[in-house]
């Protein structure tokens, strides 16, 4: 049992956070891994990135959006409870190098995974410009966390609540217009976003790392649920990723596969509502 | 209940068939994940033991990877002494239960039985699955006798067969014993793999529950090489190691269209199934589709699970395709037997060459080729040639590869010294000692895919050598 010693309600029904005790995971883990999370005896096992690890307490945040009835059950615990499982830490940690100019892009609730990244790379001497993306400023999470860790934070908004208006793609044009030198780019948050970022910065040569969040099972490296083609080879995203070369990824397939459940996925919020289930998905708030 | 009496035990020695497995009806399994063979009664148990002959020469013995004493437990069950059969076939085996349920006595035992020259060998698993169930159901597990602590910490890697045999041995002699599971739950294949209908999960429990109450400490959610690396344990003062971590590592065709929606790896198939307990969707949230056609690739016994179950989540057609004939099938006899009657359709010499999809990414054809076979392999199996135009497509919606496991490569990736062969096998003698001192393996990371009852033992005799390794350092 790994008890969630805090909860905080990020973005109210939306987006949760929770720190939660787990000493051995929080002992090994590096930025850019993941943990396997169930609820309890009838949970589905949800992949989940560390968005913040304190090896001293021994505890795990992980920032999760409301999206599905897993996600929308584990939103009902409060601290105090247990989750039954989580284990970790799992996939690859990022690469973390002295590269000259970053900037790391986070959409929606991928500010999280941004974050501990975001982190490494300026303690290891880069120049970090972080670019937040959010639907609308209700939605923007971890501002001030990601000032800490960042030269310059740029926030954009699509309905220019807060910050600029528009996509997170415009604001890159400019950089890569106006900063000179980028070295690297890492982009996560929704499949579009990440995917729009990589067409942008392709046609520039600019190398850009994304997350992906396919299906997984286990985590393991043991079903293959989590395939996707990287450069027209086969990859498990848990053990060869979770971030790959956002220039080789076959999105077309990446984004077929994340519906392979779809219609269960829809089943199980509508027995759980019991009648015609509410959506509360953000995960289209970048529209391209 | 009605025993036979003496003249019955008399006439049934000269039975040539084994008395048969009473199961439940075909057409009503088909809709159930209950246990299809339902067990022989004491009345069947002892009809067939009758028909051991109890040879001098015990035949049987040599087919049993682990010399189980056969006559000897069979003679128990003759006496109507059943908790003396179950404890007489303990002696060498920690899962009676299991072995007799899903060991392919057909290859093993049962082949070199005398009996079966001239009609059908004794029923030695049935009897055995018979002995070790009634010792269950009286309650009648006993505890043996454990040493008293000897304070010295050894670590398992995998809680599959191997893993748990090997700890409990270890527990029994006195040792500390921890197994680091990566899994939420023990048991390895036993619980994710293969099926409720074919091995209740309450079984494989009551055989965990056994080895905690040995003193074996179970830790869940431990990925070692992610969360604790070998050489960590090491320095946490883990005298020795052992790891069954097993073959885990879902192997793909190469074929196009494998990335397909409604296209499974058999593990992510069988795990949504049995450990996640999809066929109990929406209740366990875990969800799995499966359309209403069937394709499974392959015909072991991973294949025959994955088509069993397919059937039983409401595929109307289901097929096994294989590239061989019925006579290489990998599978035990009584799956497929089993198979056939619910009504899976077999496409034997059918090797298929690619999977087609809709505009939508689902899978809707699976496009094969005859196969003759041709000569001999390195194996001694006949390998099978393409016929050239025989092409021909069938409708699926869901495709499930079960072509075989590959060993689980992460202790291999992230131990120094450990050497390991061709196929990611970690390297380990007959003692299961490694290349690295106090690092022992056995089961299927070894060994690549096997059996149980191969799994067992090795963790049992790794057991013996750690045991004589500890004593000297
Ligand atoms: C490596 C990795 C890291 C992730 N990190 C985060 C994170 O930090 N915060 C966060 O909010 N989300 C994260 N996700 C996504 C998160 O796992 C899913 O949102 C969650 O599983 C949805 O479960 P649900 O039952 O609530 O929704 P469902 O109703 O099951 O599904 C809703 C959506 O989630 C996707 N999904 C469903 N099951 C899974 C699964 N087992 N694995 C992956 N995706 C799934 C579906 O394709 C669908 O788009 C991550 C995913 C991966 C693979
Ligand atoms: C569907 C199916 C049906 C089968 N049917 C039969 C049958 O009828 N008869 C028969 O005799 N055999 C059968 N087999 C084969 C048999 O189950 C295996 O040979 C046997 O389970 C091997 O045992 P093991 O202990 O070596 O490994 P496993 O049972 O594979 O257990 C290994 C365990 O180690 C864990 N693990 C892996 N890596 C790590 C790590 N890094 N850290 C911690 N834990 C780890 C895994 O999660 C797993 O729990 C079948 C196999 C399958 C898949
Ligand atoms: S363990 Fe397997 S091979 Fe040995 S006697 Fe029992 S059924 Fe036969
Ligand atoms: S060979 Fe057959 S008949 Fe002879 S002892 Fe063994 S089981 Fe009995
Ligand atoms: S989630 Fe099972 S292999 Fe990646």
């Amino acid at each position: 049992m790994y008890q969630i010693l805090k909860k905080q309600v990020l973005v109210n029904d939306l987006m949760i956070l929770f720190e939660v005790k787990a000493p051995l995971v929080a002992s090994s883990c590096q930025a850019g891994q993941f943990v396997m999370v169930r609820k309890d005896e009838v949970g589905e096992r949800i992949p989940l990135t560390i968005a913040d690890f304190d090896r001293e307490k021994g505890t795990i945040t992980i920032i999760f959006q409301v999206v599905g009835k897993s996600t929308e059950l584990m939103a009902t615990m409060e601290a105090g409870d247990c989750l039954l499982d989580f284990a970790g830490p799992l996939g690859q940690p990022s690469n973390i190098e002295r590269l000259g100019r970053v900037i790391m892009i986070g959409g929606g609730v991928g500010v999280a995974p941004i974050h501990p990244i975001a982190r490494e790379m300026i303690l290891a001497g880069n120049e970090v410009i972080s670019i937040l993306g959010a639907r609308t400023h209700d939605l923007l999470i971890l501002e001030e966390e990601m000032k800490k860790v960042s030269s310059e934070v740029i926030i954009t908004t699509d309905d220019g609540s807060y910050g600029r208006t528009g996509m997170v793609t415009e604001v890159l044009k400019e950089l890569i217009n106006e900063r000179g030198k980028i070295d690297l780019v890492v982009a996560i948050g929704p499949m579009i976003m990440m995917q729009a970022v990589c067409e942008v910065t392709e046609k520039v040569g600019i190398s850009t790392v994304v997350s992906l969040n396919p299906i997984m099972v286990d985590g393991t490296g043991m079903c293959g649920a989590c395939r996707i083609e990287v450069g027209n080879n086969t990859k498990f995203a848990c053990v060869d990723g979770p971030e790959f070369d956002g220039h080789k990824i076959n999105w077309t397939l990446a984004r077929q596969r994340s519906l392979m459940f779809a219609e269960e996925e829809k089943l199980a919020m509508l027995e759980h509502h019991n009648e015609g289930g509410v959506c509360r998905c953000s995960c289209h708030q970048q529209k391209n | 209940m009605q025993l036979p009496s003496a003249e019955e035990l008399k006439k049934a020695i000269k039975n040539t068939q084994k008395k048969p497995m009473p199961s439940q009806n075909a057409k009503e399994r088909v809709n159930n994940f209950n246990e299809v063979a339902l067990g022989y009664t004491e009345e069947d148990a002892l009809l067939e033991a009758a028909r051991c002959l109890g040879c001098k020469t015990e035949e049987c013995r040599q087919g049993c990877p682990v010399d189980i004493a056969i006559p000897d437990f069979i003679k128990k069950i003759k006496e109507r002494d059943y908790v003396a059969a179950a404890l007489k076939i303990k002696e060498t085996s920690s899962l009676p239960a299991i072995c007799g349920r899903v060991c392919p006595q057909e290859s093993q035992c049962e082949q070199y039985c005398v009996r079966g020259k001239k009609g059908e060998p004794v029923g030695i698993g049935r009897l055995e699955r018979f002995a070790a169930d009634y010792e269950r159901a009286q309650g009648a597990i006993e505890i043996p006798d454990i040493a008293p602590a000897n304070g010295i910490k050894v670590a398992i890697v995998g809680s599959g067969p191997a893993g748990l045999t090997c700890a409990g041995e270890l527990a029994k002699l006195g040792y500390s014993v921890t197994i680091f599971e990566a899994l939420h739950v023990a048991g390895g294949v036993l619980m994710y793999g293969i099926p409720e209908f074919r091995l209740p999960k309450d079984i494989v429990q009551a055989d965990i529950d056994y080895v905690r109450q040995l003193g074996v400490d179970i830790q869940a959610n431990v990925i070692i090489g992610r969360t604790m690396k070998v050489d960590e344990l090491m320095e946490q003062g883990y005298k020795a190691i052992f790891i069954g971590t097993g073959a885990g590592l879902p192997n793909f065709m190469g074929i196009p269209g494998e990335n397909l929606n409604g296209v499974y790896s058999a593990n992510e198939f069988l795990t949504r199934v049995n450990l996640m307990k999809g066929y109990r969707f929406p209740e366990y949230l875990t969800p799995v589709r499966i359309g209403k056609r069937a394709a499974i690739l392959g015909a072991g016994n991973v294949a025959m699970d994955s088509a069993r179950c397919a059937k039983r989540l409401g595929a109307e057609e289901v097929y096994i395709v294989y590239r061989r004939s019925e006579k290489e099938m990998p599978a035990r006899a009584e799956e497929v037997e089993h198979a056939r009657e619910e009504g899976i359709h077999f496409h034997l010499l059918t090797q298929p060459v690619e999977i087609q999809g809709d505009e939508q990414n689902w899978v809707r054809e699976l496009v094969c080729v005859k196969c003759e076979l041709g000569e001999p392999d390195a194996s001694g199996r006949r390998s099978p040639i393409n016929i050239p135009g025989s092409e021909y497509g069938i409708p699926v919606d869901t495709v499930v590869v079960a072509i075989g496991q590959s060993p689980n490569p992460l202790i291999q990736t992230t131990t120094q010294g450990l050497n390991t062969g061709r196929y990611g096998t970690i390297e380990a003698d007959s003692d299961g000692q490694t290349s690295r001192m106090g690092i022992f393996a056995g089961g299927d990371i070894v060994t690549g895919a096997a059996t149980v009852i191969l799994a067992m033992g090795a963790g049992r005799k790794a057991a013996a050598a750690m045991h004589k390794y500890l004593k000297n350092v």
